[in-house]
């Protein structure tokens, strides 16, 4: 029976669904301090699907993630839920990357590995942009499926579900493959206790770009086409609304003026 | 080289079964806009299996190029099949600006091709426009650049990017911000104001190696991109059956009923009725806002609705700040009152 060899790409994010009035600093900008670091959700699905490949047909599991020291937290996460290797990429020179530097470090990384099945997360939280998977499978040049929900091996073959937003589509991909996963595919499995205690302090491997064959014009911002010319918080303006009172003469009245300016009628 | 500032403005013409989304429209009137300050041509890139009949419909929507690729490998999405017939396209014809929806497919598509060409892609804009652009750090300035404004960081913040180095500048844009050419202007354009292109797909000996083997279509009952009035609830709604409330109100005003997230986490009411950055974005000429906090997410989904009013039990809920209309009140009282008077007139 085939076994496989999978790798998943982590992302640690800030927790942007916690940006309250504390994380927000006098000038509107957000304190990005203030917010836990976090394990990206999605990659938290795509861990689950490595992991579940490994328990159904047998394999490894391999984690990477791109960036500070501070990141090895998510990896030995990830080691306590049953990962058996992880790598943490870190380098000053990957600073900057927009999605293209960062698919194309993480690319390299993964190729070390030579898997069978590469998983991300759809979307990470932070940056929003759900590029980064699909332009890892294009520089792998393998088959890619995104939206995924649902897997079964074949062989040498995924049968794969996903989304396309107009409907669920089943399809069939050859090996090696790429998957972006959502939260359909279900949660990720809790720590094993026994691996807590082994891998709270664990080190990860770690590489720098050179390691992994990067030619430094591809990384950071030397590789970034885009760049972030401005950046606006989103402040509200304060209402200026007109006040209805929630008796019967205040919504006649409300109504009576809609129909008066044929907004409904 | 030719000179990539003269290239045309492209839309990709996202379609499935040989019907076209309503996304390449809403991206047209923008590339109309984007390429008449650029003094050039906007093309609309038409890709699959038979699907030439779709190109009438993109010049009256806007093209004044259509540029097709037949080939029985694009019958239907693969994503390597369509990234390699259009970059290989993207190096020919050499347009300046790509811009895609972000829809599932788009933002399949999109990255790979910005892989491929090894060129910048910003993500969800949900604004673009032409203009100047000076490199803070070098000091060099750019004229006529593709400025894309998106959200970022969970809609916390928005995001002005630009890729002025590199050609083409592309963008996946969201659903329903950008607006299409009305009825009279399509009409005005009609079917011959523009030309169909056909080009190779280079496919043959292109090995796919993804086989789609079913499509099971959503049956999609709900249409609230179109709706012209949307009574929408949120988590202050209650219970699901209290939803009945909104489908009440709903259809006094023949409107359709929306959700918030937590509407849809709580199971209140389908996904497909969720509204805000991981929903739809609408923009009707009512919308009736019941339950709702008001969280950015939700109002990067609303708030360009003609005329908004909020019924909340809290005064200092962020939703009246949108509001024009604001009902301080529970809206198990709000609501009946409002059919009431509906029923009524007033
Ligand atoms: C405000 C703002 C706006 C931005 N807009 C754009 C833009 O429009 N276009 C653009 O090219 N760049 C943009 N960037 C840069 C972008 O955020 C970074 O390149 C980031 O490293 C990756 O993008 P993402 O967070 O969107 O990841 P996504 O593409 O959403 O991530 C998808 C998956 O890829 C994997 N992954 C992503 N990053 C890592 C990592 N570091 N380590 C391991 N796995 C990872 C994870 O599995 C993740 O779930 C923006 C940055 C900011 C601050
Ligand atoms: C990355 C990201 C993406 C997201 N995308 C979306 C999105 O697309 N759409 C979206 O909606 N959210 C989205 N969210 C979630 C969003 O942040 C909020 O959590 C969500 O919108 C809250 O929904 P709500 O207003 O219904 O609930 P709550 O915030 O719980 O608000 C309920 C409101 O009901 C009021 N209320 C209670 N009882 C009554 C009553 N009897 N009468 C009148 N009012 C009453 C309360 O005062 C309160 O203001 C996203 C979040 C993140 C982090």
């Amino acid at each position: 029976m085939k076994t496989y060899n999978c790798v998943v790409c982590i992302k640690q994010v800030p927790d942007t669904q916690k940006v309250t009035g504390e994380a927000m600093k006098a000038d509107g900008t957000i304190n990005r301090a203030a917010l836990p670091a976090i394990f990206n959700p999605e990659d938290k699905n795509a861990l689950e699907a490595a992991l579940w490949v490994k328990e159904t047909y047998g394999g490894t599991v391999t984690v990477i993630t791109m960036g500070l020291p501070a990141a090895k937290a998510i990896l030995r996460e990830a080691l306590m839920c049953g990962a058996d290797r992880a790598v943490l990429v870190t380098d000053r020179k990957a600073a900057g990357s927009d999605t293209l530097a960062t698919s194309y470090i993480l690319s390299q990384a993964v190729k070390r590995f030579n898997p069978d099945l590469v998983f991300c997360g759809r979307q990470a939280i932070d940056g929003d942009t759900a590029q980064v998977g699909p332009q890892i499978g294009e520089k792998l040049d393998c088959a890619v499926v995104t939206y995924l929900e649902k897997l079964e091996m074949d062989g040498d073959t995924a049968i794969a579900t996903r989304d396309i937003g107009t409907g669920i589509e089943t399809c069939r991909a050859k090996l090696p493959a790429l998957f972006t996963v959502t939260e359909k595919f279900g949660a990720l499995r809790p720590f094993q206790m026994r691996r807590v205690m082994t891998y709270k302090n664990a080190e990860p491997e770690v590489l720098d770009c050179a390691a992994i064959g990067c030619e430094d014009a591809r990384c950071g911002f030397a590789g970034s086409p885009t760049s972030v010319n401005k950046i606006q918080s989103v402040v509200l303006a304060g209402g200026a609304f007109k006040e209805i009172s929630p008796d019967d003469a205040g919504i006649g009245g409300l109504v009576a003026e809609l129909i008066a300016d044929h907004t409904i009628g | 080289m030719t000179d990539r500032s003269k290239g045309e403005v492209w839309v990709f013409a996202e379609q499935e079964e040989g019907k076209l989304a309503e996304i390449p429209f809403e991206l047209l009137g923008k590339a109309r806009e984007l390429a008449s300050k650029l003094g050039v041509k906007v093309g609309a890139v038409l890709m699959g299996e038979g699907v030439e009949p779709c190109a009438a419909a993109l010049v009256a929507g806007g093209a004044d190029v259509v540029h097709l690729i037949e080939d029985p490998a694009l019958k239907v999405f693969r994503s390597k099949a369509y990234r390699h017939a259009l970059v290989e396209l993207i190096k020919e014809a050499q347009p300046q600006i790509v811009i895609f929806g972000a829809t599932h497919m788009g933002r399949d598509l999109a990255p790979a091709v910005a892989s491929a060409l090894r060129c910048g892609l910003t993500a969800d804009c949900t604004d673009l426009q032409i203009g100047d652009y000076t490199d803070k750090k070098t000091g060099e300035t750019f004229a006529n650049v593709l400025h894309q404004i998106r959200p970022a960081f969970g809609g916390n913040i928005i995001a002005t990017i630009v890729n002025a180095r590199h050609w083409p500048q592309m963008a996946t844009v969201r659903e329903g911000v950008m607006k299409p050419l009305d009825a009279a202007a399509r009409e005005a354009r009609g079917a011959n104001a523009g030309t169909v292109v056909r080009h190779a797909s280079h496919l043959d000996g292109v090995e796919i190696p993804v086989e789609v083997v079913e499509i099971v279509r959503k049956a999609s009952s709900v249409n609230l991109k179109g709706a012209r009035i949307i009574v929408a609830g949120g988590a202050g709604v209650g219970s699901k059956e209290n939803f009945a409330l909104l489908h009440d109100l709903a259809a006094a005003l023949g409107g359709a009923v929306g959700g918030s997230r937590a509407a849809v986490d709580l199971g209140y009411c389908e996904h497909e009725r969720q509204i805000g950055q991981t929903g739809v974005t609408v923009r009707p000429a009512l919308m009736i806002s019941c339950g709702i906090s008001g969280a950015v997410q939700h109002l990067a989904g609303m708030q360009d609705a003609a005329k908004i009013i909020a019924i909340n039990t809290d005064r200092d809920a962020p939703i009246f700040k949108v509001a024009h209309y604001g009902i301080v009140g529970d809206l198990n009282v709000v609501i009946p009152k409002l059919i009431k008077a509906i029923r009524n007139k007033g």
